[in-house]
């Protein structure tokens, strides 16, 4: 199997704080990665320069052995092939739920307005969503725009999707209807990156588990090894936090 | 109206058969406001959004345009709209330059445009600060180019954020049209002015102030219909 993401010492520090330390993680095809870990651990950081939304500091990303650190790539073009999901959904306010979805397939796919629409449309209706698709994003639920997100950044076939933290801004009934999308992908064999507070969840979806700690990555394994039968103190300590909150 | 000044009051504003006598006239002179202001408020506009997206780049190989923008907005923000109006109404031909119409109702555009492009960039600019950077990042994340995400995500949200305060400039523009009248151009207020100094009866200013009016009000009543439209399609709150 080959790895469509590949990263080597990654560093990153915003000012003086150091946010991700000599991070490397590989991702192969077809796969799911989970990053746990606190709040502040560097999750959504690392998300954020695996996207190129955050330039790193040192070290290598490669994409499908591609290198994409380098500081003279056009990133616009290598964020074409990825897809992500934000914790806060981030649609597009004065778009329609079909209008968001499509941007991205006309303007910078070149589709043209038809198949783009067919495809969108088909797509909502995979989702249960083909009522919406005329709607501002206001009148959906919050689990509906998750959703419609999630549909966005698949509408351009992404190559890896990232999820950062998809369901933490949604209640717990809304939760469980995103979640069965994201095992969706999964099934269908997309190749993922996900931030999650959903334990339960990273269980049934994760083929590794990474937990990440102040920058670094201190446990990895299957689902199995880190939840359930954990080696760092670190990461027992932090299950055991989640655990006493109910999340696991 | 009990006042002991009323009866003379009445006839020196509200004359009604010497305003239908001045109607044309000021009529005439607000054909010359309206003039200004579509096309200088076209130009505004232009103008003002180059400044606006100049001053908020933030490429490193535009920062000499952002300091450009900025100095233009500290002058002409800081500068009295008359004192521009009169340094380019007589400034300019006195250079006597070739090909620069020496026309006051040109000039005088100029100077309207020059200062209100400051003010109205400004009101742009506001607007796109407001929008959350996370809408960026959702444009980015797509594949949008940074003009596209500035194009089809920041610029249509930032702009229906500020039209209320954009109206404002446009009606403030439209009465400040008359301040050309100083070059000698005739708009609706000049020529009230010139008729009530001919007969001491100032109903043409009322004239002018109801034909201005006309214009003002609906301008306003229609553009909060259109946001409150446009916000109930929207928003799910929209009737809060």
């Amino acid at each position: 199997m080959s790895n469509v993401l590949e990263l080597v010492n990654v560093r990153k520090s915003f000012d003086t704080e150091l946010v991700l330390n000599n991070l490397s993680l590989s991702v192969p095809d077809h796969t799911a990665t989970v990053l746990i870990g606190a709040s502040g651990s560097g999750k959504s950081t690392l998300l954020r320069c695996i996207n190129l939304l955050e330039t790193i500091d040192d070290g290598q990303i490669f994409l499908d052995g591609k290198e994409i650190s380098d500081p003279l790539i056009n990133v616009d073009e290598i964020r074409r092939n990825l897809g992500m999901v934000f914790q806060s959904f981030n649609l597009f306010p004065h778009k329609t739920v079909i209008e968001n979805i499509t941007l991205s397939p006309i303007k910078v796919h070149g589709k043209s307005k038809d198949e783009a629409n067919s495809h969108a449309l088909a797509l909502l209706k995979r989702f249960d969503l083909s009522d919406k698709a005329d709607q501002y994003p206001d009148r959906l639920s919050g689990g509906q725009q998750q959703r419609v997100a999630i549909i966005r950044s698949l509408a351009v076939n992404p190559r890896l999707l990232l999820l950062d933290e998809v369901t933490s801004a949604l209640d717990p009934v809304l939760v469980n209807e995103v979640l069965s999308s994201v095992r969706d992908l999964k099934l269908d064999g997309m190749t993922m990156v996900l931030a999650t507070h959903e334990m339960g969840f990273a269980t049934q979806v994760a083929d590794e588990v990474c937990f990440l700690e102040s920058g670094s990555i201190v446990e990895r394994g299957t689902p199995e090894q880190v939840l359930r039968n954990p080696v760092n103190p670190k990461t027992q300590e932090f299950l055991k936090r989640v655990h006493q909150a109910g999340r696991l | 109206m009990t006042s002991p000044g009323w009866e003379i009051f009445k006839a020196t504003f509200f004359d009604l058969g010497y305003g239908v006598e001045v109607f044309p006239t000021v009529i005439k002179g607000l054909w010359i406001n309206l003039q200004l202001t579509f096309i200088g408020g076209a130009a505004i506009g232009v103008i003002a959004l180059g400044l606006a997206l100049m001053r908020t780049t933030k490429s490193p190989a535009l920062t000499p345009f952002r300091f450009l923008a900025t100095a233009y907005v500290d002058i002409f923000r800081g500068a009295p709209l008359i004192l521009i109006i009169l340094l380019v109404g007589f400034g300019v031909p006195a250079l006597g330059l070739s090909g620069i119409p020496s026309n006051v109702i040109f000039l005088g555009t100029v100077a309207v445009v020059l200062t209100y492009s400051a003010y109205v960039a400004e009101v742009i600019r506001s607007g796109i600060l407001s929008i959350h950077p996370s809408q960026r990042a959702a444009a980015r994340s797509l594949g949008l180019t940074s003009g596209q995400t500035m194009r089809f995500v920041v610029l249509p949200q930032a702009i229906r954020r500020v039209v209320p305060p954009l109206l404002n400039d446009f009606v403030s523009l439209l009465k400040d049209t008359g301040l050309v009248s100083i070059l000698g151009v005739t708009d609706a207020v000049r020529a009230a002015q010139i008729n009530a100094s001919r007969t001491f009866n100032y109903t043409p200013y009322v004239v002018a102030a109801i034909l201005f009016l006309l214009i003002t009000i609906p301008m306003t009543r229609y553009t909060d219909r259109a946001i409150r439209q446009r916000t109930n399609a929207q928003n799910s709150e929209g009737a809060i």
